[in-house]
């Protein structure tokens, strides 16, 4: 849920990254993290195990100046995407204005892609939102890899909805910021749909 | 989308006046309220050395994550949070079970004190969120005009890149 404050001119969304275990959502993060000017950005905040595995979530916060006379900004959070997590998985859906769904291409993960797809709906029905009234959009990630399955064949298996799809590096930062710019825009546009 | 929560000048007015009332009369270092899903609504007090973004945001995961402890034990959720530091605590309260509040403070003052202000405070915005969440989904998003996303847009294309 956007907050608009129409006595400071203030608008925050929130952009969740959601997926299943090492699929790269803290990645994406990182790199947003490293490539966005200093004034854009806040302070990346990581709440990972020792062995760096999210624990709790991520959180990056973005400036977008002013539009139209309201500070803009986005907060965006990551989920831990391991399985035993989904008590911490829930709570950061919560206040959600769009998701981005990072999928792992190798072939060996997709019934974790799938399983976490189907995790992503129940918790969001437990946090009152509806899968299908949301923005997302899906990035295709790790497609350097040998092993991946062919994007057509990702689509017809997670992408039910037809949402905007991206594929990505994102270790090398590939596909990264086109993720970040369309659900973004996505979000935005929902929000001024409202009115 | 779910609908977006709507601050007007005059509610806020109230909010900023309660909490300005309770960082003086609690003798605490800083106010904050918070939207449970981590969004700052307003801070009072000296927060040049502080990190508000995070600290909003770290809250409400901190008591997204004790209410869902609580709801394990069987019980709604716990509304009141106390870290104690050696020089800084926090002590959290909820708010029409949608906003959370945060007072930082110090050993200028005790936990006595800032309970019972905050008590004081808590009524008073109760009354406030209770008329602005009533107000949800009744009000337009004024001010948001056709061109908003398409300036939005170009704002985008322009930050977020490699």
């Amino acid at each position: 849920m956007s907050l608009i404050n129409y006595a400071n001119k203030e608008i925050n969304c929130k952009i969740v990254y959601y997926g299943c275990g090492l699929c790269g959502k803290t990645t994406n993060l990182l790199y947003v993290h490293k490539k966005i000017e200093g004034g854009t950005k806040g302070k990346l905040i990581s709440l990972a195990t020792e062995t760096d595995r999210t624990l709790f979530f991520d959180f990056l916060p973005l400036d977008l100046g002013t539009i139209q006379g309201f500070t803009t900004r986005f907060h965006l959070y990551t989920v831990p995407g391991q399985v035993h997590y989904d008590a911490s998985r829930k709570l950061i859906l919560k206040g959600v204005d769009g998701l981005v769904f990072v999928v792992d291409s190798q072939v060996e993960r997709i019934d974790d892609n799938i399983e976490s797809l189907e995790n992503l709906k129940v918790n969001l029905r437990t946090q009152g939102y509806e899968f299908d009234e949301l923005p997302m959009v899906i990035q295709y990630n790790k497609r350097d890899l040998p092993n991946v399955i062919p994007v057509d064949e990702l689509e017809k298996k997670l992408n039910h909805r037809g949402d905007p799809s991206f594929e990505s590096i994102a270790t090398d930062g590939i596909g990264v910021f086109d993720t970040l710019r369309a659900i973004s825009k996505l979000v935005l546009a929902d929000l001024s749909k409202q009115r | 989308m779910a609908q977006a929560f709507q601050l007007f000048e005059e509610d806020y007015q109230i909010i900023n006046t309660t909490l300005a009332r309770l960082l003086t009369e609690s003798n605490a270092r800083i106010v904050l309220l918070v939207d449970r899903s981590g969004q700052l609504i307003s801070s009072h007090g000296d927060t040049s050395n502080l990190d508000s973004t995070a600290f909003a945001s770290l809250s409400a995961g901190n008591f997204a994550a004790t209410s869902a402890l609580a709801k394990i034990l069987g019980q709604d959720e716990f509304s009141v949070l106390f870290h104690q530091g050696e020089k800084e605590s926090i002590h959290i309260s909820v708010v029409q079970s949608r906003v959370i509040l945060v007072v930082v403070f110090d050993n200028r003052t005790s936990l006595g004190l800032v309970r019972l202000r905050v008590k004081k405070s808590l009524e008073e915005l109760s009354n406030v969120f209770e008329n602005i969440f009533s107000k949800l989904g009744a009000v337009q998003n004024v001010g948001l005009d056709e061109s908003f996303s398409s300036v939005a847009e170009s704002e985008i294309d322009n930050l977020f890149r490699d």
